[in-house]
């Protein structure tokens, strides 16, 4: 995992879901424990689309519950 | 150029409501870009700019420069509009088409691309321009009324999803209104229609400028999905 990209990664997170950045961690539930509604892992979707300069399409979302399913993710287009 | 008022954005802004919103949030002091396809309209101190709704990228493109020049979106009036009356059975699929290409997705265009906005500040007014036609369904108006009435479920939905981030979504259902669109049913049609009329007249652009920009204040704060008639009482019970 690439320290760089995480903490990029991270930021979104914090900025978008208003947590805090502790609470970013790979096994991290968006729902459980993010407190997160769909229309915030919409808007982390749009600000890590911009962030990372990437495009990820609506099914590419389907099973991805947690923070580090989401980074595995992006990751996966750079 | 930034300053710390409200932007403005009202589609189908060089005439008849449009105009009228776009010149009622000018007096109030906020920053007005009226959008339309002329990229005409009044108003000293309002941006007018040329844009197709119906294009995509016209309005990427447009909403692009807007939060570029401006930064923020603080109110969208999605009022741009088309009639194209005709009896259902002389209808061309074309004229159905087209008019719901302009009333009601095009709509939807402007308000996705304001919500992305406005999600991220956690803040903003949508304000959509129905007609009392979408739910008396007047001869000749089956495109119109159709398109109307989507604007209705559309912005009632998408009034649930955003409500969460202090965004409020109504729409306003004006009734006969003194414009270039109704002045084309003809003097006479428009007197006959008057009498049904409980004010007993036409309203004016401006009295629906009035709601439109009540329901884009701050004082509007905890009204969403609402319908709202400005009719003169026509559409009342309906």
């Amino acid at each position: 995992m690439s320290d760089a990209n995480f903490e990029k990664f991270k930021t979104c997170a914090v900025e978008v879901l208003q947590v805090d950045e502790s609470a970013v961690v790979p096994d991290a539930r968006f729902a459980d424990d993010l407190d997160a509604d769909s229309l915030d892992l919409v808007e982390l979707v749009m600000a890590l689309e911009e962030s990372f300069d990437i495009t990820v399409e609506e099914n590419e979302l389907e099973g991805v519950e947690t923070i580090g399913q989401a980074y595995e993710l992006v990751t996966s287009k750079l | 150029m930034s300053d710390d008022r409200r932007v403005v954005v009202v589609t189908g802004a060089s005439r008849g409501i449009g105009a009228a919103c776009a010149e009622a949030f000018a007096r109030q002091g906020d920053q007005v870009i009226g959008l339309s396809r002329s990229g005409a309209g009044p108003g000293e101190d309002i941006e007018h700019w040329a844009v197709d709704l119906t294009d995509p990228a016209a309005v990427d493109a447009a909403f692009d420069a807007i939060e570029a020049a401006h930064g923020r979106l603080d109110v969208l009036v999605a009022n741009a509009g088309i009639t194209k009356d005709q009896l259902t059975v002389r209808m061309s699929d074309d004229d159905f088409t087209s008019v719901l290409d302009t009333n009601l997705t095009a709509s939807f265009r402007v308000m996705k691309r304001a919500l992305k906005k406005m999600i991220r500040q956690r803040s903003g007014r949508i304000v959509v321009v129905s007609s009392i036609g979408a739910y008396m369904g007047l001869p000749g108006q089956a495109n119109y009324a159709a398109s109307k009435a989507g604007l209705v479920g559309m912005a009632r939905a998408m009034a649930r999803e955003v409500a969460s981030r202090s965004i409020t979504i109504n729409v306003v259902a004006p009734g006969l209104i003194a414009t270039d669109m109704t002045s084309s049913l003809g003097e006479e049609r428009l007197a006959q229609a008057a009498q049904q009329v409980p004010a007993g007249r036409l309203g004016e652009p401006h009295e629906v400028a009035d709601v439109v920009t009540f329901l884009a204040s701050a004082q509007a704060s905890y009204v969403t999905g609402a319908v709202v008639a400005i009719d003169g009482g026509l559409g009342m019970g309906l």
